[in-house]
């Protein structure tokens, strides 16, 4: 049986799919099989971010209200073997998520593969709500600023009491994911620091990513940035963070503290 | 002209209403309610009553209808019970939540006999008896510990007394006591202290960042509060129509 992760925020714009797509890539290409699942249905991205968007067929509506079978619904990466995508519906809207429906594709594909991701849409809503239904595990993006942080709290409260595992009174895991991290702004006070963000969402942290332009290059150019470029800084922080997913004690190290530490060097020389 | 405005006060008090639930297809449940109401006039007269909808399958304009079918039995719709988002509306009751049961009151056995007035006035009177030996009775002397830190969204509700949580309460989370309020954690929401009337009730947390805070209905907001204060240990308590903060040395 495989395990089922939720990426989700609250909020829209914090990096849940580019996130989604790079821990998919990166867990993939340890051999693993995995599913990435959009879940966004009528603002679907995660085709374009994994560059399978001139290959969508059929649709994870499709597949729910039986119009196709899953396996034909499934995209395979043309990159790495093990990494599948099942798209979203974008002419659709969310209404035509079923639980019932959900819960069918999320059960068959536990059976298939060893991650199944899920891609849950903004807000609180039905699809956000169903994404996480079925989770095992919970991926929370936050970006370092308040309304991100509350808006995750939000998510974590809804984690904690509206998924069948807080339904059946086990605990779900959960993950601090803290994205669009920018030392340089950090420095100067504009960010939240990340001990803040972790004493106001007290769960345990899974990775910093730093703002980076080749999480927006990888983007456009339709590739997870754990495949664009496996020696980014980015990327090298989803592979850290999916070390630790799999469940390796690897200490988390802040970006930009080296960096910073050269900045003050140069700036003395400068001065 | 500046004058010292009258503190407005917010208190928190909880009634008891009949909760319905009606089932469908409604115009069979409908049916069986004026078979009730034919038994006994008036019944739901001046009572408030609250939609208790939740697992139901409905879409707004069904609830619209039948919300206007209870209206013209004059059963006045108060609040909705287990509503979905989708399902409510500035035309539509309001949403409530938090309510606690009482012992289940069903009218339809306690009315068997047909003489018309003297019984419907019995049964009136029975069943008023009825909700307020059920209604829950308020004593300010339990407490309530919460381990988990209180999310954004999430409110603890606890008339009956104090409330302690261990861990923080985040912004947009609120904690509502009838009892003082303990937070061994970072205070960023609301709380609601001493609101059954209870004016010796106090608001103690580890680190102040709060929204607002209440105690027996006098507030003091973010902005009223000492800069200061803020980060630190503090307790809150009443002293006449005031609020009074204190660092907790």
């Amino acid at each position: 049986m495989g395990k089922v992760i939720v990426v989700t925020s609250g909020k829209g714009g914090v990096g849940k799919t580019t996130s989604s797509a790079a821990l998919g890539a990166a867990l993939a290409q340890n051999g693993d099989k995995v599913v990435v699942v959009d879940f966004d249905v009528g603002l679907r991205n995660l085709d374009l971010v994994m560059g399978a968007e001139r290959r969508v067929v059929y649709d994870l509506v499709n597949v729910i209200q039986g119009e196709a079978k899953l396996t034909q619904a499934l995209i395979r990466d043309k990159r790495v073997e093990t990494l599948y995508l099942l798209p979203a519906s974008q002419t659709r809207d969310k209404d035509n998520l079923t639980p019932e429906g959900v819960e069918k594709v999320v059960a068959s594909l536990k059976k298939a593969f060893d991650w199944v991701i899920c891609d849950s849409p903004a807000g609180i809503e039905r699809g956000a709500t169903l994404a996480m239904r079925h989770a095992d595990i919970a991926i929370v993006v936050t970006n370092p600023e308040v309304s991100s942080v509350r808006d995750s709290d939000r998510i974590i409260g809804l984690l904690d009491s509206k998924t069948l595992k807080a339904e059946n009174g086990e605990r779900m895991e959960k993950h601090l994911l803290l994205t669009r991290y920018d030392s340089t702004r950090a420095e100067r006070g504009d960010m939240l620091k990340v001990d803040d963000v972790l004493e106001i969402l007290s769960i345990p942290l899974l990775g910093i990513i730093p703002e980076s332009m080749d999480v927006l290059r990888a983007s456009n150019l339709g590739s997870p940035v754990t495949l664009a470029d496996e020696n980014s800084a980015p990327s090298r922080a989803y592979f850290d963070a999916v070390r630790r997913l799999r469940g390796e004690a690897l200490p988390v190290t802040v970006p930009g503290e080296r960096r910073s530490f050269f900045g003050k060097l140069f700036g003395r020389k400068a001065a | 002209m500046l004058t010292k405005p009258r503190p407005i006060r917010l208190k928190g008090r909880s009634f008891l209403a009949l909760s319905l639930a009606p089932e469908l297809p409604f115009e069979d449940w409908l049916a069986g309610l004026d078979d009730l109401a034919a038994r006994s006039a008036g019944f739901f007269l001046r009572r408030p009553v609250v939609l208790d909808i939740s697992g139901l399958d409905i879409k707004k304009a069904e609830l619209r209808t039948l919300v206007d079918e209870l209206s013209q039995r004059n059963v006045r719709v108060m609040g909705l019970e287990g509503a979905r988002h989708s399902l409510l509306g500035p035309d539509m009751p309001p949403a409530m939540n938090d309510g606690r049961p009482a012992s289940d009151f069903d009218p339809s056995a306690e009315d068997e006999s047909d003489e018309a007035n003297e019984s419907v006035a019995a049964q009136d009177a029975l069943a008023v008896e009825t909700i307020e030996a059920a209604g829950p009775s308020v004593q300010v002397t339990g407490s309530l510990v919460v381990t988990e830190p209180v999310r954004s969204g999430q409110s603890v509700f606890f008339p009956e007394g104090d409330v302690t949580i261990i861990g923080s309460v985040a912004s947009g989370a609120e904690i509502v006591a009838g009892g003082s309020i303990h937070v061994y954690g970072t205070l960023r929401g609301r709380a609601l202290a001493g609101t059954t009337g209870n004016g010796s009730a106090r608001i103690f947390c580890r680190k102040l960042e709060a929204e607002m805070m209440a105690i027996d209905g006098f507030y003091l907001t973010a902005e009223d509060m000492e800069p200061d204060l803020r980060g630190r240990a503090v307790q809150v308590w009443l002293e006449g129509h005031a609020l009074k903060t204190g660092i907790l040395s």
